[in-house]
C-alpha cells in the first residue's frame, strides 16, 4: 500500500477551476454560481429570489457573501446568487464570516419587517422557507414600531392563482417564471420602491388612468401553479387548496401524473384518504421541476360525488343498472364473454389511460381468456399506417435507444408535425421553449395557425389546408431548403402528434422524411397509457413484447411461456376499434369489453353508440358513468391513479413507476379485476397485483427484446379530397383544459382554459359574411358547432375550432381535422342556444 | 486661493443667443470635430486617456478607460448613450448646461461616437426639463440642418445619428443599465453585471454610457490638448468642473473651477454665506455623499480630496446650510425622496428606505427614542454595500454622516420625547381634566 504524499496538487479537469469556500478547496466547473458550488461542499445559503432553474436575479440580497478576487477583497459582501466561481477565488460563507452574517441577518430583518405575522392562517405555514428562515436565523423580536405597508387581499391573479400582495418579498421568482419558463408574462412587477407589487394588467393602474388600449387580459397560462408552488412565502396560493390543510398534517407521496404521456413527477399530498394538492415533482430528465396546471390541480374526478365504488349489473326485469356484489358481477360478465367468445367474438377497447401492467392484463386477457386478437387501446382517431409506423418507428423504444427530453434540449432543429405540444404536452412544450431560448433550436410547426405554442417556441410555421400536412413534409425538400437543411443536422428531430393518424400519407410522409434527412422522430401520443398500451401488446397487430401476430414461431414461444396448449393464441389479426366498433354494430361481434373509452373521443360517436347498443354484451370498466355505463349490461370499477400502483410508459419510453397513494380503498386496478374475471372464466393471466403482471411482462420482452421493425410505413389509402359549395376545410385539435372527463369537479382549473372560438381567415371571414366576435357555426349532416369567430392569420377556406372546448367536435359534426364542413355566419340566437 | 480660472464648459454661457448655432461656431464650436475626424478612433482614446479626463456623474471612472472597453470591431452595432437624466438633489450642471451650450455636448457625442466606433447616439433627458428637451432637439436639428450630424458628416465618411429621449421621472434611471432598461422601453431596474454595457448594453449591444458634462468636456480636450487639460485640476483629478451650489449662499449657481478646489474658495465665488448665517453643514455631490461640516471647508474638491475626508466628490453638487437648518429633519427629507426613488428591486433599499423613513419621520415629530438612532446606524449598515445598486448606498449616507456629526441633535429630539412623555404621564389627571373643560 502506498502512501499519497500530503500535499499532493489536486488536478484541476479542464473546464474548472479551484476556489477555496470557508477554508475548504472546491473544483468547480467554470460559470457555476457560487450558491451552487457551496451547496455541493454542503454549505447552504439562504436564498429567496435564487432558483437554479430561473435567470439569476440577485434581487433578494440574501445570499451575500465576502468574496476575495486575485488575492484582492471585494469591497461589497456579493449576491452568491449572481457571481460566477473564478479560479483562486476566496468565499467566505455565513459560516466563516461575521460580515457576511450580519449581512444575512440584516436582509432577513428587512424581509421581516413588513411581512404579515399570519402564518398560523397562511397556506404556506410549515413549508416556507422565509418562516424556516426567520426561525432558524431571525430575531426574536422586532425592534420596529412602525406602520406596515397593507394591500386589499387576496387578489385574484386568475380564477386559480391569487395573490396576497403584503406576503410577497419581491423576489421576482412568479414573474421570472412566467416570462422565461412559461413565456406567459402576464404578471409583471408593477409600480415602484415600497410599492412594487406583483400585478396584472387588470390590476395595474395604468390600464385605467393612462390608456384603455390594454386589453387587461388575465394571467392565462397552463403553467401558472408553478408560481405558487416556487413562490418562497405565501404570498401565491391557489383557489383549490387555499385554506383546506396544513403542511403537517399532510401525507406526501411520490407519484406520477396519469394525464398526458409527458410522465412527470409529482408529490401527492393527502390527508385522511383524501388527496389534497398535488405538486411538481423533481425530476431533472423529465419535467425539471414544473408541471403544467392540468397535471396539479385535475385529481378531484377520483373523489367525486359519482363515482363508481361498486358493480353495477343491469336488471333482467326493469333493464337498470343496479348495484351488484362482485360474485354476482363476474358470474354473469363471465357467462357472457364465454358466450360470446364461443359465438361471433368478443372485442376490447382498453382506453388511453392505462398503465402498462393494466394494459398487459388487457392485452393478455384478450388473447388468453377470449381467444382474440380484437383489441386496441386507441379511443381516437386511428389508422392502419399508424400502427405501422408505431410498429416500425416506436416501440420497444427508450430513452437510451431513442429520442428523449434531453435530445430536445440539445437539438439544433425540431420539426413539430400534427403536434401541438402546449396542448398536448406540456412539458414537451417547456423543453421546446427552454431549447430554443437557451441554445437557440429552431423550432418548426406544421399547422394552420401560429398558436402560442409557435409563438414562444420562437418558432417557424409552415401552413396548410388541414389534412394536406402530409404533402408539406413531402415538398420540404423542394420549397424549404433551410428546414431541409436544418433537419440534415445532426441531432435534429420530428415529433409526432396523435393527429396525424387523420392525416392519410402524413405517417408514411414523416417516415420517408427521416429516412432522406437522417432526422429522429419521435411520437408523442396525447395520454398517459397509449405508448405503455403499444409495448403491452393492446393492439390488433401486436402481442405484448412486440411480437407480431403473424410471427408464428414467437407465438409458439409466448404460448409455452404462458403455459398454453400450442396453437391456443389467435393468428388472425384482430380488428381496430374502429374495426371492432363496425363488426359489433353489424353483429360480428357478441360482446365489448370497454375500457375508458370516451365515445366523445373516437372518429364516430353516434356509429360507437350504436355499437355498443347492437352488441350483446357490453362490459365497462370504468370509475364513473359515462355513456359506456349508460348502455353496459355490466360496470366493474376500477381504482383511478391515486388508489393503484403500477407504471406509464411515457412518449420517450421512459418507465415511470408509482406506488399506492392511497392505500386500503378496496378500488381494484384493472389488471386484478381482469385476472379475478379471468380465474371466473377459468383462466389464469397471473395479474393478481401490478408487479405480479410486471413480472409476467417483463419474461414476455426476454423473450424476443421487443423493438420498432424499421419497417418502411406505407401510405394508407386517401380519397381524393374536395371542398364543396359553402365548405370549408375543419382543423382541429385538442386543447390541454377543456370538458375531459378527467377534469371535472374543479372549476378554478376550468376558469384557467383557453375562451372557445372559432378561427379564420379575414378573406374566408368575409367570403361568408362572418364578421370579427359574431357567432359562426361549422356544419355538417349530422349537426353544428357555433362559436364566436376570431380572425386569424391562416389559410383560406379554413376553419379551426377547438376539439373538446366546450362541446366535441366529433360528436357535434361527426367530423374531424382534415374534414370538409359547412360554414355560416350564425344568428346570435343560435350562440345563446 | 488659486487663481480665478478662465471658464472652459461655461465660457459661452452669458453670449447672447448661446444655444444657438451660429453663437457657437463663432465661438470655435464645431473646431474640435474637423480635428477629431481627421485622427483615428485611437488616437481619441489614449488622448482621453492620457488627459485623464474622469466620469463627471459622480463615479468618477476614467473616460478613456471606459471607451476602450468597447470592442475594436464593428460585428454589432454600437451605442454611445449620454446620461442627462441629471435628478441627484441639489445637482444642477446638465441641465444649464444643455440649455445654455447644448452644441457643445452634440459636438462631444459626434467626436466620442467617432471614437467608440458608435453610429447611433441616444441622449436620455430627465423627462421632467421639457424646456431642456426642447432647446437640445432644436440644437439637434439645427446640427442635422449643417451637416454635423446624418450620414459623412463633414465629408468624413462618418455616420451618426442622434435621438433625445425623454425619461419617465425616476431617480434610478440616472443608474446607467437601469437608465438602459428604460431607453429600451422597459420599467427602469438596475441591471445584473456583468455583462457590462460595453459587451451587452442597449438591445444587448456594446454601449458606453457617459454624463452631459464629461461628453461636453471632450471638444476642449481634442482643442485644448492634454497638457492644458492637467494645467487645471489636481494630478488625479485633471480639468475643469462645474460645481452646482445652492441652499443659504448670497448667489446660488454654477460656479466653475478647478478640480480640487475647496467649498472657503467657492464661496467666495458666490457671495459666501446669507445674511452672514454661519455654515452649519454641507453634501460635497448631492445628497449620496456623506454630510461635510464647517470643518471641511479647505477640503479639496476633488475625486481624492472629497474621499479623503470621508465623502465622495459625487456631482459636485454642493447644498450649503445654514445654522437655522435642524440636521434630523433635512436627513428626514431627504430620506423621503431615497423611500420615493427606490425601485424596489432589492431589499436593503426597498426596505431599507420604507423603514428608515418612518424612524425619521417619528423623530422629527418628536416620537423618537434614544434606541432608534441605534437602530437607523444598524439598518443603515445593512442597506450600504447589500444593495443591489449604489441607489441604497447613497440613500444612508445623509443618516449616517448626520448621526456621525450631529448625534446631539438627534438625541435632543428623543429626549424632548422623554421628557414630555414623564411629564404627561405624570399629569395624566391634570390634562384630562384641561381637555374635558375645553
Amino acid at each position: 500500500m502506498t502512501i499519497a504524499p500530503e500535499e499532493q496538487q489536486t488536478q484541476v479537469p479542464e473546464g474548472h477551476v479551484k476556489l477555496t469556500i470557508d477554508g475548504q478547496e472546491v473544483i468547480a466547473p467554470e460559470g457555476e454560481l457560487v450558491i451552487r458550488t457551496a451547496e455541493r461542499i454542503g454549505t447552504v445559503i439562504p436564498r429567496f429570489c435564487d432558483h437554479p432553474l430561473l435567470d439569476p436575479a440577485g434581487a433578494c440580497r440574501q445570499c451575500l457573501v465576502e468574496v476575495e478576487v486575485n488575492g484582492r477583497a471585494m469591497p461589497k459582501p456579493q449576491a452568491s446568487c449572481t457571481i460566477a466561481v473564478a479560479d483562486g477565488m476566496v468565499v467566505q460563507t455565513q459560516k466563516s464570516s461575521e460580515v457576511a452574517n450580519k449581512a444575512q441577518e440584516g436582509v432577513m430583518e428587512l424581509l421581516l419587517i413588513n411581512h404579515p405575522l399570519d402564518c398560523p392562517i397562511c397556506d404556506k405555514g410549515g413549508e416556507c422557507p422565509l418562516q424556516n428562515q426567520a426561525m432558524a436565523h431571525g430575531r426574536a423580536t422586532s425592534r420596529f414600531v412602525d406602520t406596515k405597508r397593507t394591500f386589499p387581499k387576496p387578489l385574484s391573479i386568475s380564477s386559480q392563482v391569487l395573490l396576497d400582495r403584503e406576503r410577497c418579498v419581491q423576489c421576482q421568482r412568479c414573474t421570472r417564471f412566467s416570462e422565461q419558463i412559461a413565456g406567459d408574462p402576464f404578471i409583471e412587477m408593477l409600480e415602484r420602491g415600497p410599492s412594487q407589487q406583483v400585478g396584472t394588467a387588470e390590476t395595474s393602474d395604468i390600464v385605467d388612468s393612462a390608456s384603455h388600449t390594454s386589453a387587461g387580459e388575465p394571467f392565462q397560462s397552463y403553467f401558472s401553479g408553478n408560481t405558487i408552488q416556487i413562490c418562497p412565502v405565501g404570498a401565491l396560493t391557489s383557489a383549490e387548496y387555499r385554506f383546506r390543510s396544513r403542511p403537517f398534517d399532510l401525507v406526501s407521496a411520490p407519484s406520477v401524473c396519469e394525464h398526458c404521456a409527458a410522465g412527470c413527477a409529482q408529490r401527492t399530498d393527502f390527508r385522511r384518504g383524501k388527496v389534497m394538492r398535488r405538486l411538481a415533482g423533481e425530476d431533472p430528465e423529465v419535467n425539471e421541476e414544473w408541471d403544467c396546471d392540468k397535471g396539479r390541480f385535475a385529481f378531484r374526478y377520483a373523489a367525486a360525488r359519482d363515482r363508481i365504488r361498486k358493480p353495477l349489473v343491469r336488471d333482467s326485469g326493469d333493464g337498470v343498472l343496479r348495484e351488484a356484489s362482485w360474485t354476482e358481477a363476474l358470474r354473469v360478465t363471465s357467462e357472457a364473454l364465454l358466450g360470446a367468445r364461443a359465438g361471433a367474438g368478443v372485442g376490447v377497447l382498453s382506453g388511453g389511460r392505462l398503465t402498462v401492467e393494466d394494459a398487459y392484463a388487457y392485452a393478455k386477457f384478450a388473447r388468453v381468456a377470449l381467444g382474440t386478437n380484437d383489441i386496441d387501446f386507441r379511443a381516437r382517431a386511428h389508422s392502419d399506417e399508424e400502427l405501422e409506423f408505431l410498429t416500425g418507428r416506436v416501440l420497444g423504444t427508450s430513452p437510451g435507444s431513442a429520442v428523449s427530453y434531453a435530445d430536445i434540449e440539445k437539438a439544433p432543429a425540431v420539426l413539430c408535425v400534427a403536434f401541438e405540444p402546449e396542448e398536448e404536452s406540456p412539458i414537451v412544450f417547456l423543453r421546446l421553449r427552454k431549447s430554443a431560448r437557451d441554445r437557440g433550436t429552431r423550432v418548426f410547426h406544421i399547422g394552420q395557425w401560429a398558436t402560442p405554442a409557435v409563438r414562444k417556441t420562437f418558432g417557424e410555421l409552415l401552413t396548410c389546408a388541414p389534412g394536406a400536412e402530409a404533402a408539406v413534409l413531402d415538398g420540404i425538400a423542394e420549397h424549404a431548403s433551410d428546414l431541409d437543411e436544418a433537419l440534415r443536422t445532426d441531432g435534429a428531430l420530428v415529433l409526432v402528434g396523435e393527429r396525424a393518424a387523420e392525416v392519410p400519407g402524413l405517417f408514411a410522409a414523416v417516415d420517408s422524411l427521416v429516412r432522406r434527412t437522417g432526422a429522429r422522430a419521435a411520437w408523442v401520443p396525447r395520454r398517459a397509457g397509449e405508448r405503455g398500451s403499444l409495448d403491452a401488446g393492446a393492439a390488433p397487430t401486436l402481442l405484448p413484447g412486440g411480437i407480431r401476430y403473424d410471427d408464428e414461431r414467437a407465438r409458439n414461444e409466448l404460448e409455452s411461456l404462458w403455459g398454453l396448449e400450442g396453437g391456443a393464441l389467435p393468428a388472425r389479426r384482430g380488428r381496430d376499434t374502429a374495426g371492432m366498433l363496425a363488426a359489433a354494430a353489424r353483429g360480428e361481434l357478441d360482446a365489448l369489453v370497454v375500457g375508458g373509452v370516451d365515445p366523445d373521443d373516437l372518429p364516430d360517436p353516434e356509429g360507437a353508440l350504436r355499437a355498443l347498443r347492437a352488441a350483446g354484451f357490453v362490459l365497462s370498466i370504468e370509475m364513473r358513468p359515462s355513456p359506456v355505463t349508460e348502455l353496459a349490461d355490466v360496470v366493474l370499477p376500477i381504482a383511478p391513479a391515486d388508489e393503484k400502483s403500477g407504471s406509464y410508459l411515457n412518449w420517450e419510453g421512459r418507465s415511470r413507476g408509482f406506488e399506492v397513494t392511497l392505500a386500503g380503498t378496496g378500488a381494484l386496478p384493472d389488471c386484478r379485476l381482469l385476472d379475478t374475471l379471468a380465474v371466473e372464466m377459468d383462466v389464469d393471466l397471473f395479474t393478481q397485483t401490478p408487479a405480479a403482471a410486471a413480472a409476467d411482462l417483463a419474461k414476455v420482452c426476454e423473450l424476443r427484446g421487443s423493438t420498432a421493425t424499421g419497417q418502411p410505413v406505407e401510405a394508407g389509402s386517401s380519397a381524393r379530397r374536395e371542398l364543396g359549395t359553402g365548405q370549408v376545410w375543419l382543423a382541429t385539435w385538442r386543447e390541454l383544459i377543456d370538458n375531459a372527463s378527467l377534469q371535472v369537479d374543479e372549476p378554478y382549473l376550468a376558469g384557467t382554459a383557453r375562451r372557445a372560438v372559432l378561427r379564420l381567415s379575414p378573406a374566408t371571414a368575409q367570403r361568408f359574411g362572418i364578421e370579427r366576435g359574431k357567432p359562426a357555426s361549422v356544419h355538417t349532416e349530422l349537426g353544428t358547432l357555433t362559436l364566436p369567430a376570431e380572425l386569424t392569420d391562416m389559410p383560406d377556406d379554413v376553419v379551426w375550432v377547438p376539439a373538446r372546448s366546450p362541446v366535441s367536435v366529433r360528436s357535434a359534426l361527426g367530423a374531424g381535422h382534415g374534414a370538409a364542413v359547412g360554414l355560416a355566419a350564425a344568428s346570435t340566437e343560435g350562440d345563446r342556444g | 486661493m488659486s487663481d480665478p480660472i478662465t471658464p472652459v464648459l461655461t465660457k459661452r454661457w452669458l453670449s447672447p443667443n448661446s444655444w444657438r448655432l451660429s453663437t457657437y461656431e463663432q465661438l470655435e464650436g464645431y473646431t474640435a470635430v474637423r480635428k477629431a475626424l481627421r485622427g483615428t478612433p485611437e488616437q481619441l482614446v489614449s488622448l482621453i486617456k492620457e488627459a485623464g479626463l474622469r466620469g463627471r456623474g459622480g463615479a468618477g471612472f476614467p473616460a478613456g478607460v471606459k471607451w476602450g472597453f468597447m470592442p475594436k470591431d464593428e460585428e454589432k452595432p454600437h451605442y454611445l448613450v449620454i446620461n442627462a437624466d441629471e435628478g441627484e438633489p441639489g445637482t444642477c450642471k446638465d441641465i444649464p448646461l444643455m440649455m445654455a451650450d447644448p452644441h457643445s455636448l452634440i459636438e462631444g457625442c459626434i467626436i466620442s461616437a467617432y471614437a467608440m466606433r458608435a453610429h447611433r447616439c441616444f441622449i436620455y433627458v430627465r423627462g421632467e426639463v421639457l424646456h431642456c428637451m426642447r432647446r437640445l432637439s432644436a440644437a439637434v436639428s439645427e446640427a442635422y440642418e449643417a451637416g454635423y450630424l446624418g450620414s459623412d458628416i463633414l465629408g468624413s465618411g462618418f455616420d451618426l445619428d442622434i435621438t433625445v429621449h425623454a425619461g419617465a421621472g425616476a431617480y434610478i434611471c440616472g443608474e446607467e443599465t437601469a437608465l438602459l432598461d428604460s431607453l429600451e422601453g422597459r420599467r427602469g431596474e438596475p441591471r445584473l453585471k456583468p455583462p457590462f454595457p460595453a459587451a451587452s448594453g442597449l438591445y444587448a449591444q456594446p454601449t458606453t454610457v457617459n454624463n452631459v458634462e464629461t461628453i461636453a468636456t471632450v471638444p476642449f480636450i481634442v482643442n485644448g490638448g492634454v497638457d492644458w487639460f492637467r494645467a487645471m485640476g489636481t494630478e488625479k483629478s485633471p480639468g475643469p468642473k462645474i460645481y452646482s451650489i445652492s441652499g443659504h449662499v448670497e448667489h446660488p449657481g454654477q460656479y466653475e473651477a478647478p478640480l480640487g478646489t475647496t467649498l472657503r474658495e467657492l464661496l467666495d465665488l458666490a457671495g459666501g454665506m446669507k445674511d452672514g448665517i454661519p455654515l452649519k453643514f454641507w453634501t460635497p455631490g448631492g445628497s449620496s455623499t456623506p454630510l461635510f461640516t464647517a470643518e471641511h471647508l479647505d477640503v479639496p474638491l476633488d475625486f481624492e480630496g472629497a474621499a479623503e475626508a470621508g465623502s465622495m466628490l459625487g456631482t459636485t453638487a454642493l447644498m450649503i446650510f445654514n445654522e437655522t437648518v435642524s440636521v434630523p429633519w433635512a436627513v428626514m427629507k431627504w430620506t423621503q425622496f431615497y423611500r420615493h426613488e427606490s425601485c424596489g428591486k432589492c431589499t436593503p433599499c426597498r426596505e431599507g428606505t420604507y423603514w428608515l423613513a418612518q424612524i425619521l419621520e417619528r423623530m422629527v415629530d418628536g416620537r423618537g427614542t434614544e434606541e432608534d438612532i441605534e437602530t437607523l446606524l444598524d439598518v443603515c449598515d445593512n442597506v450600504l454595500g447589500r444593495s443591489f445598486c449604489a441607489l441604497g448606498d447613497g440613500a444612508v449616507s445623509p443618516i449616517t454622516s448626520g448621526i456621525q456629526y450631529f448625534r446631539s441633535e438627534f438625541l435632543e429630539l428623543c429626549r424632548q420625547n422623554a421628557t414630555s412623555s414623564a411629564a404627561s404621564s405624570g399629569g395624566d389627571a391634570q390634562s384630562a381634566l384641561v381637555g374635558a373643560q375645553s
